[in-house]
């Protein structure tokens, strides 16, 4: 397995991108944007056509939409905290801008282009070459590194955002600058498991981070470590079964992850789960 | 000289006549069935839309549009009729939704559920579109769809679903309602909270799967966010905010279909605009407008 090269590159890339997501996923469950991660997604697809289009880099396209989009949907909210309905006009939109440009692109290439528009939407991690893996390990260790460093003020000012804002963190910033990380790791996954898949990458490992502890630091850790192992388990299912495709078994396997978490905090303590599920109704 | 003039032959631009221009409209079957299905996607979209916005389930619904995809997909795979998956996935899919909301979590808990079942649900899809081989090439119109090409018989099978679905919205209005605005003193005056949460998502999942099929995931989702969204700015009143957010999609629908059918580019990309072009200059005006009386305030208390 590690004596093709296309296997070594999409593990070394897959490693890092898989870090970022984690680490950037736990901060989007804890603050409950989500959705915001599946907007940025669709704005990926959006920028990487639009690039084609107009004769650009891809890549530069990619960025440049993702962290763009992030910044608006961070203004347009209330406390740089978008709410969904803002977030799901802005994404019904840039889909729509999506389809005009996926239309002109399959119109003006002639049809050997039309899985390009595939490409981006379910990654092609079996396809990068040496420049992109190093860019994808900058990247991440960049992301990473910078996430970490406005970790102890985000998570203050995500957890209390009235009384961090009163103790004078720059409760406004933070948030921008969050989502604007956000948009430089979904960029950066997209290549890796496709814009239509990533939300999976973001939302399911801290999801079960998230379950299995409160302490954030440890959360933080448990949602990389999870991350990482479900790029693993993906892409050596995909090598083992060539007919499963990656970026597929990447999200089961975080899923996978996820719904273990859920099932053996069920079973730790099964009074008081099943306790809440009948207080749902009183509660 | 002659290739603008062949332009003009193939993309049949405006004339200067706008009567001949809204003649031609009509004049084609498939334009009048594109225009028939329009009108009630965009009925149903926005009266159950209105209620989305107001329960705060766009990314729900975002998720149910989604698993039509996967529906599709399976069934084809599985040599099943495209609707048995369609309303299969979707009926699953509403009853997971259903679970996750009904389990009273906390909101990160939850859109962390929504996010990984949303990504479950597309990685199938993506999976049994690679494991069948020939759905590859459809794949494009099964998520972005496509207004061309409706049939009478669709214009039929859509009316029937939106008006079960606008029906047992209206019926459930009051109720639904309730439920939304205050959920906690809505159950404790004995309002079936849970029962009404389920089978909300589960109408709205089997009408957006039935009309995904037909117009697309894309337009059935921007018609039930935007207008409903704007809607929700313009007044708090439920029976004309319904009425608004109806009138706008529908406003939206028209127009884009109109502009499609006059250029080259898809519909899609109109409604879209236009919705969100509508929302974000209500939005603009809304804030100068409160900007401008909470300044013209200090300046009282100032004086």
């Amino acid at each position: 397995m590690f004596a093709h090269e296309f296997m070594r590159h999409a593990l070394i890339a897959g490693s890092f991108v898989g870090l970022a997501c984690g680490l950037v996923g736990y901060f989007v469950v804890l603050r409950a944007q989500v959705f915001a991660g599946d907007a940025l997604s669709h704005v990926a697809f959006t920028g990487a056509l639009a690039a084609a289009v107009l004769g650009l880099n891809i890549l530069a396209g990619l960025f440049a939409a993702t962290i763009l989009g992030g910044i608006i949907m961070g203004i347009l909210g209330d406390k740089a905290r978008a709410d969904d309905v803002t977030i799901g006009s802005l994404f019904a939109w840039t889909l729509g801008l999506g389809v005009l440009f996926l239309t002109i692109f399959t119109t003006q290439d002639s049809a050997g282009n039309g899985t390009a528009g595939v490409r981006v939407l379910f990654g092609s991690i079996f396809g990068l070459s040496t420049t992109d893996v190093r860019n994808a390990v900058v990247l991440a260790v960049l992301a990473g590194a910078l996430l970490l460093a406005i970790a102890r003020p985000l998570l203050f000012a995500s957890l209390d955002t009235a009384v961090a804002a009163a103790q004078g963190v720059p409760v406004r910033a933070l948030g921008l600058v969050f989502l604007a990380l956000l948009g430089l790791v979904s960029a950066q996954a997209t290549q890796a498991v496709g814009a239509l898949l990533l939300l999976g990458l973001l939302a399911a490992p801290a999801g079960a981070a998230h379950r299995l502890t409160t302490r954030p630091y440890l959360g933080l850790a448990l949602s990389a470590l999870f991350s990482v192992g479900s790029i693993w388990i993906g892409l050596t299912l995909s090598y083992v079964f060539p007919t499963l495709p990656p970026s597929s078994m990447i999200i089961a396997a975080a899923v996978g992850v996820y719904v273990l978490a859920l099932a053996t905090t069920a079973a730790r303590d099964p009074s008081a789960f099943w306790l809440r599920q009948a207080n749902g109704n009183v509660a | 000289m002659a290739t603008a003039m062949v332009e003009a032959a193939i993309f049949q631009g405006l004339s200067w006549n706008p009567l001949a221009d809204l003649r031609e409209l009509f004049a084609y079957p498939f334009m009048v069935n594109a225009l028939e299905a329009g009108t009630i996607v965009a009925v149903m979209a926005g009266v159950t839309g209105w209620f989305m916005v107001l329960r705060r389930q766009t990314f729900a619904g975002h998720t149910l549009s989604v698993i039509a995809f996967p529906g599709a997909a399976a069934a084809s795979l599985a040599g099943l009729p495209l609707a048995v998956g369609y309303f299969g996935f979707c009926g699953l899919g509403a009853l997971a939704l259903a679970g996750i909301a009904g389990s009273r979590r906390s909101l990160s808990a939850e859109s962390a559920a929504i996010g990984s079942l949303q990504a479950l649900a597309l990685a199938l899809g993506f999976l049994f579109v690679s494991l069948y081989h020939g759905v590859l090439n459809g794949l494009d119109s099964l998520l972005f769809g496509t207004f061309l090409g409706i049939t009478g018989r669709q214009v039929t099978v859509l009316l029937a679903v939106a008006a079960a679905a606008v029906a047992l919205v209206a019926i459930a209005a009051r109720p639904l309602f309730f439920a939304s605005v205050d959920g906690d003193v809505a159950r404790a005056r004995g309002v079936p909270v849970r029962a009404l949460g389920f089978g909300f998502l589960l109408v709205l999942g089997l009408s957006v799967a039935e009309t995904s099929q037909i117009t697309g995931a894309l337009l059935v989702f921007a018609l039930l966010v935007t207008p409903a969204a704007t809607a929700h700015q313009l007044t708090p009143r439920p029976g004309l905010g319904i009425a608004l957010s109806v009138t706008l999609a529908l406003a939206v629908t028209w127009l884009g279909l109109a502009l499609a059918y006059f250029s080259i580019y898809p519909v899609g990309f109109y409604v879209t605009s236009l919705s969100f072009g509508l929302y974000l200059l209500v939005r603009v005006s809304r804030a100068l407008a409160s900007r401008r009386r909470t300044t013209g305030r200090l300046a009282l208390e100032a004086a």
